[in-house]
């Protein structure tokens, strides 16, 4: 939790915040010791010293994993902790995931079972080392006690508990009966000094079920007597199902039921392709909503309305105006950042099975435990009588933090006498997303005689998403996400940052998007600084370097990566490099982009360079995959990233008008993992953050001409 | 209708213009295909229909006959296949996962068809299939480690 003003790794004013709004969870976190954990495994045959760890008499291994897997490697690094603890190999545990529960397996970060902000690592790094650790110590305790001999005489190594003095050894399974008789120790010590597991490169024990086909996402769920629905909700936002005529679809073979919810249809089938046959046979009257006229110029419109009025105070220091008012010049911009979609790779889906009285639901969340509370309240039924089982997911990208697209299935499972698989077509996906919302910023910076800022002044206009997502992260009108980085890592002596909040119209449903704030503001700030530089005709490594804090470890992260990029080495004419860096999820990142631009001025971008400081990196070849994958990440939103919206509607549909970076256009990334003891920080969202102002400091320093706007004007973009 | 997959012989009593994807899905169970788009934009369903690389989203299953299917689930019946998945493993590839079958899938019908591609070959051959986590870098490593591993010329069965 060292990261400066960063989303979910909250700036020490926010951290205030949730200490006061979390106080009660955080104290709680993550319960090493449950009682109920333990109750409800209360069979005989294991040994289960927390809601982590279980042992069978074979000495079969499971870990249950709070956190979602969604490509990030949670599952990996959580064994890998868990393992160096325990004396055994992450190669050696099962897993599974975790059920939704937010008491069982809150996040000690955020209160909740979320994945989400960066966070899981950080959240499980002394939780679930502590989970092994106290398995380890009792199945230590339990062997010393069959043995007669002191605790302190004996180890584990490999799966077994070891007596060097007598030579004895057993393994853990064998010591089930006696270890679970045992108290669990609290607060046990983690291991000092060398580490085993943690620190090394290690395959990921996720990835051989993910070659071969027999990996289960939560679209791949199968049950007995399984039926499959397609769903089309009102395209226009917010809007209902006035009706519609059931026949086409029933006419279509396969095609059990059409089921209808108050803003949405669903055919339910046989299989998912009759599912889709009968609803495209279908001929929908919707109720329009008062969105019916809304469109991207209006929003757009109402977001740079808003740049022209004055905000909460987020943040100052120092004598901003008075700073401002003697500054020998100024610098002054609006920036425009799009809305965007997740798109991730799987679409929604979601099975659900309604008996009286419960609900079962099949999923890949992000926040399952809140998917139980959320599909609870939408039944009438009680949370203990949901239970919501965890998959693997297929991308998520905070598009599923939210859970109404799981109470719609829920909802239209109450309608059917079997389970339902709810499968998303990727028009849905793409309509009725949870969007990233149009962001907007005016920056205006006094500079020196010699072109360095003396006072900096960051207008925010965005949605207040933390106000309903995480109340702990939104206090006195402020969005502590949206308004996190808004002056980036750097030391300055005067600023104020403040927050005009603009939330989309009713039922358009906004949310959380790779990166978060970050992305938002490390674009604009990385913009604001290197227009800085080039206009005090300094080189834009050097010009941060100078408002970077001596001696740390980003201007370190940042001296690196323009070392390893060749910074100042000779390009063609019409090539050249941008920088851009960040300090947030606890991570410090620096990111050097070339691109090339052709005679008609379209750009590609061959090659990248990423520095990252992520204090200890659990795994590292983990952190390079999420480095690159954020990179890759960003990069499709920076060129061609844009959700517009039309008569109410999403006029986007699928990837032939939504692109994203494919292999053609891919550069090559090197990432540099730095080596450090510090504590971990988070990889998933930082390499996403610094790509669109990488790439848009190089276009201007091709063209001489700043761009302002996300995403790259169609026309400058080379395709292939 | 009977088609054949994997080797077998199996019925699917659906219509006939209903996509392949649904019927190894729902009514086969070879979940290991997957389902992105729909349009043939992404390629996650890619199998392969008498050899060739098919997205199974967009292929009648209708259309078919007694042409042979390969899904994900058989992909380390063949040389090629085996080649592929080690060098997956090797270069640790793999990040969510989702579209790594259809991306396997589109690489052994790029290896049987071209041995040792170069960087043109993989991008003419590989540009269709979607990664949202962007493992691009590490798939154009892993079809060429697979290529440097496979003795030439490759040959599946």
């Amino acid at each position: 939790m060292n990261a400066p003003n960063s989303a979910f790794a909250p700036t020490r004013r926010a951290l205030l915040a949730i200490a006061a709004g979390f106080a009660g969870e955080l104290a709680l976190g993550f319960r090493l010791s449950d009682k109920t954990a333990m109750a409800q495994s209360a069979d005989a045959s294991s040994f289960r010293p927390n809601s982590v760890v279980r042992i069978d008499r074979d000495g079969t291994v499971t870990l249950v994993v709070p956190y979602a897997e969604m490509g990030q490697g949670a599952l990996m690094s959580v064994a890998m902790l868990v393992a160096e603890e325990l004396e055994i190999e992450p190669s050696a545990v099962k897993i599974e995931h975790a059920i939704g529960d937010n008491v069982l397996y809150a996040s000690p970060l955020l209160g909740e079972q979320i994945t989400g902000g960066s966070l899981s690592l950080r959240g499980a790094w002394k939780p679930m080392r502590q989970a092994g650790a106290a398995a380890r110590m009792m199945l230590v305790e339990a062997a010393a006690r069959s043995w007669s001999v002191p605790a302190v005489a004996c180890h584990a190594e490999a799966g077994r508990v070891v007596h060097p003095a007598s030579g004895r050894r057993v393994s853990y399974g064998a010591l089930v009966e006696v270890a679970r008789t045992l108290a669990v120790p609290q607060d046990p010590p983690l291991k000092a000094g060398t580490l085993r597991v943690i620190g090394k490169t290690l395959p990921r024990i996720d990835s051989p079920a993910k070659v071969n086909g027999s990996a289960i996402f939560g679209i791949d769920v199968r049950l007995p007597g399984m039926r499959y629905a397609s769903v089309m909700a009102c395209p226009v936002f917010g809007g209902t199902l006035r009706r519609v005529d059931h026949a086409p679809a029933l006419a279509v073979r396969g095609v059990r039921k059409v089921v209808e919810l108050a803003n949405a249809i669903a055919v339910v089938a046989d299989h998912t392709g009759a599912a889709r046959k009968g609803l495209a046979a279908l001929k929908p009257e919707w109720s329009d909503s008062a969105n019916a006229s809304l469109d991207t110029a209006g929003l757009v419109a109402t977001c740079d309305a808003a740049l022209g009025t004055q905000g909460l105070i987020a943040e100052t220091k120092g004598e901003p105006a008075r700073a401002m008012s003697a500054a020998k010049m100024t610098y002054e911009a609006d920036f425009r950042l799009p809305m965007l979609a997740h798109a991730a790779l799987e679409p929604l889906c979601c099975t659900a099975h309604v008996r009286p009285g419960s609900c079962e639901i099949w999923v890949g969340s992000q926040a399952p435990g809140r998917a139980r509370n959320d599909v609870a309240k939408a039944l009438n039924l009680p949370a203990e009588a949901v239970r919501v089982n965890n998959h693997l997911i297929g991308g998520g990208f905070g598009r599923r933090l939210q859970s109404e697209w799981i109470t719609q299935a829920a909802l239209i499972a109450r309608q059917v006498d079997a389970p339902v698989k709810v499968t998303w077509s990727r028009e849905e996906d793409m309509r009725q997303g949870s969007y990233r919302f149009h962001n907007h910023s005016r920056v205006k910076v006094g500079l020196d005689e010699r072109g360095m800022p003396v006072s900096w002044d960051h207008r925010i206009v965005g949605p207040a998403v933390m106000a309903w997502f995480l109340p702990g992260y939104f206090r006195n009108g402020i969005d502590l996400d949206v308004t996190g980085g808004a002056y980036g890592p750097y030391v300055l002596p005067n600023l104020s940052v403040d927050f005009v909040r603009n939330d989309p119209p009713s039922g358009l449903l906004v949310g959380n998007w790779r990166g978060v704030g970050d992305t938002r503001n490390g674009f604009i700030v990385e913009s604001v600084v290197d227009e800085l530089a080039h206009r005090a005709d300094r080189d834009p490594v050097d010009y941060r370097r100078a408002l970077l804090e001596p001696g740390s470890r980003m201007l370190a992260v940042l001296d690196r990566a323009a070392k390893e990029s060749g910074w100042d080495g000779a390009l063609p004419r019409n090539s050249a490099r941008g920088v851009a860096i960040l300090s947030a999820f606890g991570s410090h990142i620096a990111l050097v982009a070339q691109v090339d631009m052709n005679e008609q001025g379209r750009i590609r971008v061959p090659r990248m360079t990423c520095v990252v400081d992520c204090g200890r990196a659990v795994n590292p070849g983990i952190v390079r995959q999420q480095i690159e994958g954020g990179i890759i990440f960003g990069l499709s939103a920076a060129l061609y990233g844009k959700i517009t919206v039309r008569n109410g509607q999403v006029e986007q549909s699928n990837f032939h008008d939504y692109p994203v970076v494919r292999m053609n256009e891919a550069p090559t990334i090197e990432v540099v993992v730095m080596d450090s003891r510090e504590e971990p920080g988070g990889v998933g969202e930082p390499g996403t953050a610094v790509v669109a102002p990488a790439v848009l400091n190089a276009i201007r320093s091709i063209t001489g001409k700043r761009l302002l706007a996300l995403p790259l004007d169609p026309a400058m973009v080379q395709t292939a | 209708m009977l088609i054949q997959v994997n080797g077998s012989r199996r019925e699917a009593d659906v219509d006939p213009d209903t996509p392949l994807l649904w019927v190894l899905r729902d009514v086969f169970g070879l979940t290991g295909t997957k389902f992105g788009c729909g349009i043939a934009m992404c390629g996650a369903c890619t199998v392969h229909v008498g050899g060739q690389p098919r997205r199974a989203c967009v292929t009648p299953v209708g259309d078919i006959g007694e042409q042979p299917i390969l899904t994900i689930e058989a992909l380390e019946g063949s040389t090629t296949g085996q080649a592929l998945q080690k060098a997956w493993l090797a270069v640790d590839v793999v990040q969510c996962g989702y579209c790594q079958s259809g991306q396997l899938m589109q690489a052994a019908a790029l290896l049987e068809a071209k041995s040792t591609p170069d960087d043109a070959d993989i991008d003419a051959a590989m540009s269709g299939n979607i990664c949202r986590c962007g493992t691009y870098g590490r798939i154009r490593a892993a079809i060429k480690q697979a290529a440097a591993d496979l003795p030439l010329p490759a040959k599946a069965p």
